[in-house]
């Protein structure tokens, strides 16, 4: 067991040092002069050197890539050049919105989307299966943004129920945390639980055609402990594997949600980067951020032996 | 020979009359089950035979009320101790399931929930239905796990399904079907997916159990040879009719409906036919031949299997060499060894004196035209986006024949093995198992190969098709002088068409000799084990009698 | 007897239609797509005003004479621009479903069948998965330009990965056929069995995967232009006429209203049609597809 744990935190370090190799690569085997590009066309030439100098672009490729890891492994993500303050320090200041709009995301998504799913399935080709499909189908279609205005619209504008934008931090307590982020939670959700809900529905119903159904009908049982102990149970490998990699949308929905509900969190801060050419801010946060998926990833790996008996060591 | 019992005064435990069932999304109602009239009586065996879409299976979940959704019950009653099970609600439904009717299935493997410990799942049954306390629940679930034979049954009781073998699983399910002692169990090919030697403790087990507790038994199977075992009557489906029905010895000795006598007709002797002269001429030699899988492996060592052991044989042009044994016991390691499909690890492969063991992927190509392949599944061996005609053309075309010529070939064949002339403009979809397979030998034969490998190549065929299809086989092989190396685990096929044959066990040869000898006198444990399994063997389907009494060796 | 099965009181109709259960959705579907292609296609001659004419004197009208969506705060024509910003959004749509799907076959062929490349390929695109691939695709607009070939490279690189597992593990199922094993032993070269007999069975899967693709990749680019790194505004898509449109969203949310709702229209009724075409093409796909 714990050897198996190992071997699997082992196998993430190719996969991190590969990300780690491309987000290196992405400035520098861009067409054209990477310090041009960050400082932009009004740069004077002195001005290039110097970023040149202070990004060590004058440095052979490996042994740019060497330092910047070594620095990494440090803890060192590098210093702003527009604010000329550490990386560390922009992310430390702007990721608890994220976090807390992100976790409630998820809980929200997972008691909603599970239940659809399954009641979905069970009740394949009826009224109630179409509604989950026709919402699950939605929620891929109608993009993020339009989503959240359309929540601002109504909600806020027309209904007056949550302030329009902006954010309150949960320090202050529950209900004014709550009503600034419920909004935004609930538009990351549409795509996550679109996502999650149509996952379930495939995999319950794949199961729900195996043997071992029949036999728990066969034994007496009624639907709901079919349902839940005999089918869910089985399903929940694929689900959990689902919602995983559907981090990596939640991680893109963050950074829509937060430019439309105006949320100082670090999905707005790498928008601001990327449109500032502010380099080493973009590669923390790329890095970061894939880093957060694979970590994500081999957890919920790990915790499939929780649900399946037969993914052992 | 036969069970003898009468239960003609015992009390009626399940009584249909008149069962339909259709299709009612189907143009004009199809119907599944035609008007089908079972009776069972109290410690009864009664066994529903027939072969693939005769409507045995969808009987028996008609009675547990578990019909798949497109089916509906149209017409009839069924009733359970005299009340009618029909217009039951689901609910009533549940609570007799498992209490009073139990149902056990096909595979075993698949069958068990793979999530929950089977001490749990024979538990369940107990929670579903009974106000027991936990305890005694618990006391109750081992009692069953040792009425069942299970060995070790603490540790068994802690067990997930995949940790336990086929038969181990069957006897799990056995146990949480009579944990309640209903009054019907229904048996659904409960022996088809296990070994020989397995399915002959699961039937001795499930026999034991109906005797101590008195539980009819409605058991459904393809196999005379089990019929043959266990049966006190026997109905004879086909088509979702009953075409007969009568007590087992009567219905052996003389069976009335034409469908009976061909399908009793199709079922292989036991007894060997005489192996043909032995010829010189040696096609293919294998000697010393290894095959071991894993080892290796970067952070441990990963566990060794060694499924091919000094496995060696010859066998020369026109003659049939049988390779028998039960799952896992590296007969088709063999076959794909041969066919170079997988490389052996060590060993010699004489094909027509040259050795193919470890010839490389081109200097291989000159030889694989000298040695074709049958595989068991007909559904997947033709590509099914190709029609028939470039399926069969595929070969020699490789070979530089020419397309008009190599079409003209395959015309030839279909004729050879009973297929329309339109058939080579069709697509696999088209035809039956039966008449895919016929393809697959014809694609096999358009090669002229001197050595043919059939895997498990009749084993999905139903009886009827089987025998049609060794006919096939044997035809060709007496036209062409084709050898044949046939993989099987069916002793009876075996004994139909092999000359030699070898038996293994655990990748290794136990015994290798001429089919008369080998079958009719077996001189290894383990092969006598294996005939002594074979269901039915004492009779004599083809000619409705007892098999002709042959000295049996017994070891000195 | 069988667990009751609500049938739809739809079905006979449906039946009557000769249509199955899900033609109708399917129908509506490609009807509301046809109409999106045709109109964005003839937008240069059926839109009433040129896109890019700005008109100060009627700015952040509603509805009124000749603008029959009003105007926005240039006073430029909302019905003109949402007709033609579709026809640049559909264009970086299919030409990224096409090379995601091309790229993506040939290394996915490549990963199946080789062994030895198999590991390595496959450790790159898992990398290339960990990457979000919205901020990957923002950063590589924001290095390369804000041209429309930009672009189309930033949102296809992201897509490449999905569609390489999708086509190796096909090809991995399918070498295992026994129809595959025949053809190797009729002696078939390994080049003839990988096209003849590899490559098709990952056509279906590939129809499937690329028509969800071209949904993403038109949300994708609209997302990138909503952040601004997309294409530059002066070429309308409906991406950057919502960005444009944010500022003023509380005086006149039709802004981002009628572009999202136009886009929203879309990305559905190609959904639906990917959807109906995984049932059809190949009910197994479902569980591919995931």
């Amino acid at each position: 067991m714990l050897g198996y744990i190992l071997r699997r935190c082992l196998a993430v370090i190719p996969v991190m040092l590969l990300v780690a190799v491309f987000v290196f690569l992405l400035l520098r085997l861009t067409p054209g002069d990477p310090a041009a590009i960050i400082a932009g066309d009004m740069a004077t030439p002195a001005q290039l050197e110097r970023i040149r100098e202070a990004m060590g672009l004058n440095q052979p490729l490996h042994i740019q890539f060497v330092t910047w890891v070594g620095r990494l492994l440090q803890g060192d993500l590098g210093v702003s050049l527009i604010s000329n303050t550490p990386v560390s320090a922009m992310i430390a200041d702007r990721v608890g919105p994220t976090f807390s709009i992100a976790i409630l995301t998820i809980i929200i998504s997972v008691v909603l989307a599970v239940p659809m799913g399954v009641l979905a399935a069970w009740k394949h080709r009826s009224g109630a299966d179409y509604a989950v499909m026709t919402f699950s189908v939605l929620g891929f279609s109608v993009p993020v943004f339009v989503v959240g205005y359309l929540f601002i619209l109504v909600f806020s504008l027309q209904l007056g129920w949550f302030p329009v934008q902006g954010y309150t931090p949960l320090a202050q307590g529950l209900g004014a945390f709550l009503s600034n982020a419920i909004l935004p939670a609930l538009t990351l959700s549409t795509i996550y639980v679109a996502l999650i809900a149509r996952m379930t529905r495939a995999n319950m119903l794949e199961v729900l055609g195996e043997d071992y159904i029949r036999t728990a009908r066969a034994k007496g049982a009624p639907e709901r402990t079919v349902l839940f102990r005999h089918a869910l149970r089985n399903a929940a490998v694929p689900i959990l594997t689902v919602i995983g990699t559907g981090f990596a949308l939640l991680i893109g929905g963050v950074v829509v949600t937060e430019t439309v509900f105006n949320i100082p969190g670090i999905g707005r801060l790498t928008v601001d980067a990327i449109l500032a050419r502010d380099y080493p801010v973009i590669q923390a946060m790329i890095l970061l951020t894939s880093f957060l998926y694979v970590l994500v990833n081999l957890l919920i790996d790990l915790s499939y032996s929780l649900f399946d008996p037969r993914i052992r060591y | 020979m036969f069970k003898t019992r009468n239960h003609n005064d015992a009390p009626v435990v399940l009584q249909t009359s008149g069962l339909t069932v259709s299709l009612p999304e189907t143009p004009g109602n199809l119907k599944v089950l035609k008007s089908i009239d079972v009776t069972i009586r109290h410690s009864e065996t009664v066994c529903l035979v027939g072969e693939s879409g005769s409507g045995k299976s969808v009987t028996s979940l008609a009675i547990m009320g578990l019909l798949p959704q497109a089916l509906k019950v149209a017409g009839g009653s069924i009733q359970l101790q005299g009340r009618d099970l029909l217009p039951l609600s689901q609910a009533q439904m549940r609570d007799l399931r498992a209490a009073r009717v139990a149902m056990i299935f096909q595979e075993p493997m698949t069958a068990l929930n793979p999530v929950l410990r089977v001490g749990d799942q024979i538990m369940e049954v107990m929670e579903l239905h009974t106000d027991l306390p936990a305890a005694e629940r618990r006391r109750r679930a081992v009692a069953i796990m040792e009425q069942v034979h299970l060995p070790d049954v603490d540790r068994i009781f802690r067990s997930y399904p995949h940790q336990l073998s086929g038969g181990q699983r069957q006897r799990i399910m056995i146990a949480m079907a009579l944990v309640l002692e209903p009054v019907l169990l229904i048996a659904d090919e409960p022996t088809t997916a296990l070994d020989v030697t397995t399915q002959k403790q699961i039937l001795a087990l499930i026999d034991e159990l109906q005797q101590n507790h008195g539980t009819a038994v409605l058991f459904i199977t393809h196999d005379m040879g089990v019929v043959a075992e266990i049966a006190d009557t026997v109905y004879v489906m086909k088509r979702g009719e009953i075409v007969e029905h009568g007590p087992v010895d009567a219905l052996l000795r003389q069976p009335r409906a034409e469908y009976t006598r061909q399908l009793l007709k199709a079922v292989p002797s036991l007894s060997p036919r005489p192996a043909r002269p032995e010829a010189d001429d040696a096609v293919l030699r294998v000697e010393r031949l290894n095959k071991i899988y894993g080892g290796g492996g970067i952070l441990r060592k990963l566990p060794q299997a060694h499924a091919a052991k000094d496995v060696g044989f010859t066998l020369s042009r026109g003659r049939t060499l049988g390779i028998v044994g039960e799952s896992g016991s590296g007969k088709s390691t063999v076959a794909r060894c041969i066919m170079r499909l997988i490389d052996p690890s060590s060993g010699r492969i004489m094909l027509d004196g040259s050795d193919i063991a470890g010839l490389s992927r081109a200097a291989l190509r000159p030889h694989r035209k000298k040695l074709q392949v049958v595989f068991q599944d007909p559904m997947r061996s033709l590509n099914p986006r190709w029609t028939i005609a470039a399926s069969l053309i595929e070969g020699p075309l490789n070979y530089g024949t020419s397309r008009a010529d190599a079409l003209a070939e395959a015309a030839r064949l279909m004729d050879v093995v009973g297929l329309p002339q339109d058939a080579l403009g069709r697509y696999p979809h088209q035809f039956s198992g039966g008449q895919r397979q016929r393809i697959a030998i014809a694609r096999a034969v358009m090669m002229r190969p001197d050595v043919l490998v059939a895997d498990e190549a009749v084993s999905a065929l139903d009886v009827s098709v089987q025998a049609q299809v060794l006919d096939l086989l044997h035809q060709l092989q007496r036209d062409l002088e084709i050898a044949i190396v046939f993989i099987t685990h069916d002793l009876r096929v075996a004994a139909q068409i092999c000359d030699d044959v070898i038996v293994m066990q655990r990748g290794a040869v136990v015994e290798h000799g001429p089919a008369s000898e080998v079958l009719a006198a077996p001189a290894h444990a383990y092969t006598r084990a294996l005939i002594d399994a074979a269901p039915g063997r004492s009779w004599d389907f083809q000619n409705f009698r007892e098999m002709p009494k042959v000295p049996h060796a017994e070891p000195a | 007897m069988a667990i009751p099965q609500p049938t739809s009181a739809m079905q006979p109709v449906l039946r009557w239609l000769r249509l199955p259960r899900l033609g109708v959705g399917t129908g509506i579907a490609a009807a509301i797509l046809a109409v999106i292609v045709l109109l964005t296609l003839l937008s240069p001659w059926i839109a009433p005003h040129d896109p890019l004419t700005m008109n100060p004197l009627a700015r952040l009208k509603g509805p009124i004479e000749g603008h029959p969506l009003g105007t926005d705060n240039f006073g430029r024509d909302i019905l003109s621009r949402v007709l033609i910003g579709g026809r640049l959004s559909l264009i970086i749509g299919i030409a990224t479903a096409a090379i995601a799907v091309l790229i993506g076959l040939v290394i996915g062929v490549v990963a199946g069948f080789f062994r030895t490349a198999d590991a390595i390929i496959m450790r790159m695109m898992d990398a290339l998965m960990a990457i979000p691939s919205i901020l990957l695709a923002i950063a590589l607009v924001a290095l390369n330009g804000p041209s429309v070939g930009s672009v189309i490279a930033a949102i296809t690189i992201p897509e490449i990965p999905r569609v390489v597992r999708l086509v190796r593990a096909v090809v991995l199922a399918a070498r295992e056929e026994p129809y595959v094993e025949a053809a190797i032993a009729l002696g078939t070269s390994m080049p003839k069995i990988l096209v003849r007999h590899l490559v098709p069975n990952t056509l279906a899967p590939l129809i499937v995967q690329g028509t969800y693709i071209l949904a993403s990749a038109i949300l994708t680019e609209a997302i990138l232009s909503f952040l601004g790194a997309g294409v530059s505004t002066e070429t309308p898509t409906w991406g950057n006429i919502m960005a444009e449109g944010r500022l003023f969203f509380r005086i006149k949310p039709e802004l981002i209203l009628y572009p999202g709702l136009a886009l929203s229209l879309c990305i559905l009724s190609i959904n639906l049609l990917g959807d109906a075409a995984r049932d059809m093409l190949d009910p197994r796909l479902k569980k591919r597809a995931g």
